[in-house]
């Protein structure tokens, strides 16, 4: 059995690091010389906790970019696919959004001198994490519990917690896998929340969703 | 204590209110200044309005400071505004000695408070001098910049620059807007206050009221853009966008109500060229309305069908976010903080010119059910990510990584 889980609470904010890219060849020069993991962790993950127009479409900053601004389908796609989750290290994540960079210059070395209707801005950010005092003691008790979490929240347990958790998990999968498989379904179901194409709201909603019909099922047994 | 902060709270939800006190905690009792020119007229004065008393209330020691300069001053000032936007005139000596000078005298009227304060805002380049002459200062000094510095008049920025690169940090509206600095640069937008007059909810008197005492008929559709007086904001080109569209057929009314702040020496000679472009036309309303009309313009942004803000440059643009909040698409000024909001075919559109805005205008008289549409992603997308609640928790997240030197990660 797990102990209380402690919620914790963060609020973000993105700094601008003055680099720009205009074009491919120019946003691959930068990627190649970024060593900042903040900036690829803001890039793919921290924008989710700043002011945002969720994009139907496409929604890392990169794959964004390539669509509304270079105006490059091909490479919007091939970037939209980058799932930030399935790479065990910022490190990682920064080399294949590098190949598809240069396979796209490969591919066609015209598009990569093609000027950007708006330039790339690289950003990082600063997070600041404190501890609410607030302890959840049992899975059951977080039923009514999340409709009220602050967007901070989420962030810090949801999103925040892939770069902190060996797993690359969310915290609530990592806390509940303690209490000793009872909870092995909500683990499952919890891990087919897609974070992107939904604001924190939404977000918010699909978890406070997924945890009540859940437990309430597990009454009923 | 706490009264106005609760007030947010069946808007933004309870939960919002409780994390800003949690984030306040560790500035409790800070001495926070902030410094600009102007005290009415303009986004800046609005937003230090409502947020200073609720830096108070969350326990920070918050005031608020002007600097007072003379006509000479704000002359040199505006012509520093407008080419940090773009304009390509050079300032003479004197008027940069004078706008140096000013702010010399301001500092020894403000000196005390400068050298106290834990953190200090300067807002714009008007009181940027300051920290130079505040040499035995205790606190951090950022430097907060609303304009659209994108692309500024080189000479011009290369003098600002070395006025505030010794700044321990800057804020811009935009990461467009950010100039290379030594020093870390924050990205902040701004917000509107849901709760002001300007926001507020009116009831349908109050605003049929309004559109009586302006002479509008309410049976037909009215496009407004509300702003100063300002060639940035493009009024003329909203006048051309508004004689094509109409051209068309439909039996429109145009809008074009705004002051002029009072650190703005040019407001009066575009408000007479907008007067000369709109003559003949009893169907377009030229309205100069006083700094305090807040209810008025709320009562326009509500009785308009499509609300327009045709900026060619923008640092921001509240009246678009004032506007989205209402309900209302946006046809905007690919320009600025106006792409932040303006989300083609979700929250209104960019347009690039006059005929642009034409096009628009024509498509959403048409299509009243997108409009409603849009209108309610506009309003979600304020409530979500343009209100003061939002702005606050950036500027006390600000201030605790300032004051903690700055780690990527900070733990309280």
């Amino acid at each position: 059995m797990s102990g209380p889980f402690a919620v914790t609470d963060c609020a973000l904010i993105a700094i601008a690091t003055g680099e720009k890219a205009q074009n491919i060849r120019e946003m691959h020069h930068q990627l190649m010389r970024t060593t900042d993991e903040g900036v690829m962790y803001y890039h793919f993950w921290g924008g989710l906790l700043r002011p945002h127009f969720v994009d139907p479409e496409y929604q890392n900053h990169f794959a964004g970019w390539a669509y509304h601004d270079l105006h490059d389908r091909r490479l919007a796609e091939k970037l939209s696919i980058i799932n930030p989750a399935h790479y065990s290290s910022i490190e990682e994540l920064r080399q294949r959004v590098i190949e598809v960079f240069e396979a796209r210059m490969d591919e066609d070395g015209a598009a990569s001198r093609v000027e950007a209707e708006h330039p790339f801005f690289f950003m990082r950010s600063q997070i600041v994490v404190f501890d609410t005092r607030l302890r959840v003691d049992t899975p059951e008790a977080f039923t009514g519990l999340i409709p009220d979490l602050t967007l901070g929240s989420l962030f810090y347990h949801f999103i925040d917690s892939r770069r902190r958790s060996p797993s690359g998990g969310d915290d609530f999968s990592e806390w509940l896998k303690g209490w000793g498989g009872r909870y092995q379904e909500l683990i499952d179901e919890i891990k087919t929340v897609d974070p992107y194409f939904n604001s924190l709201f939404e977000l918010r909603d699909d978890l406070a969703a997924i945890f009540a019909s859940h437990l309430a099922a597990e009454e009923q047994k | 204590m706490t009264e106005m902060l609760n007030q947010y709270a069946p808007i933004v939800g309870s939960n919002v209110i409780d994390h800003l006190r949690q984030l306040a905690e560790p500035l409790k009792g800070m001495k926070v200044m902030h410094v600009n020119s102007t005290r009415e007229g303009g986004g800046v004065a609005e937003i230090l309005h409502r947020l200073i008393p609720l830096k108070q209330e969350l326990g920070l020691k918050a005031g608020w400071e002007i600097v007072a300069g003379d006509s000479q001053f704000y002359q040199c000032t505006k012509m520093m505004h407008n080419t940090l936007q773009g304009n390509r005139s050079a300032i003479s000596s004197e008027l940069l000695n004078h706008y140096e000078a000013v702010n010399c005298e301001n500092y020894e009227r403000l000196r005390q408070q400068l050298e106290e304060a834990d953190i200090v805002f300067i807002h714009d380049p008007q009181p940027a001098p300051l920290l130079k002459y505040c040499r035995s200062r205790k606190g951090k000094w950022i430097w907060r910049c609303h304009i659209d510095a994108s692309r500024p008049f080189r000479q011009v920025w290369k003098y600002l620059k070395n006025l505030v690169m010794d700044y321990d940090a800057s804020i811009y509206s935009l990461p467009a807007f950010a100039q290379p600095m030594p020093h870390p640069l924050y990205i902040i937008p701004p917000s509107i206050d849901p709760l002001s007059d300007k926001n507020v909810a009116l009831d349908a008197d109050e605003i049929q009221g309004v559109c009586r005492g302006y002479g509008l008929d309410p049976e037909r559709p009215i496009i407004s853009q509300i702003s100063r007086f300002d060639r940035f904001k493009d009024p003329v080109g909203v006048i051309r966008a508004y004689r094509m569209a109409k051209a068309f057929g439909p039996p429109l009314q145009l809008v074009l109500a705004g002051g002029t702040a009072s650190d703005d020496p040019e407001g009066e000679e575009v408000l007479a060229e907008v007067n000369a472009a709109a003559k003949d036309d009893p169907d377009i309303h030229v309205l100069l309305l006083p700094p305090d009309a807040h209810r008025t313009i709320n009562a326009l942004q509500r009785l308009s069908t499509i609300v327009i803000q045709k900026s060619i440059k923008e640092g921001f643009g509240l009246t678009v976010t004032e506007a989205l909040w209402k309900g209302r698409p946006v046809i905007g000024g690919d320009a600025g903080g106006i792409r932040l909001q303006v989300v083609n075919h979700q929250t209104g559109f960019l347009v690039k010119t006059a005929e642009g805005a034409a096009l628009r205008i024509r498509y959403l008289l048409k299509h009243g059910d997108r409009r409603q549409e849009m209108g309610e992603t506009a309003r979600n997308f304020v409530l979500e990510n343009y209100l003061l609640t939002r702005h606050l928790r950036e500027y006390l997240t600000l201030m605790v990584a300032v004051i903690r030197n700055s780690s990527d990660r900070i733990e309280l």
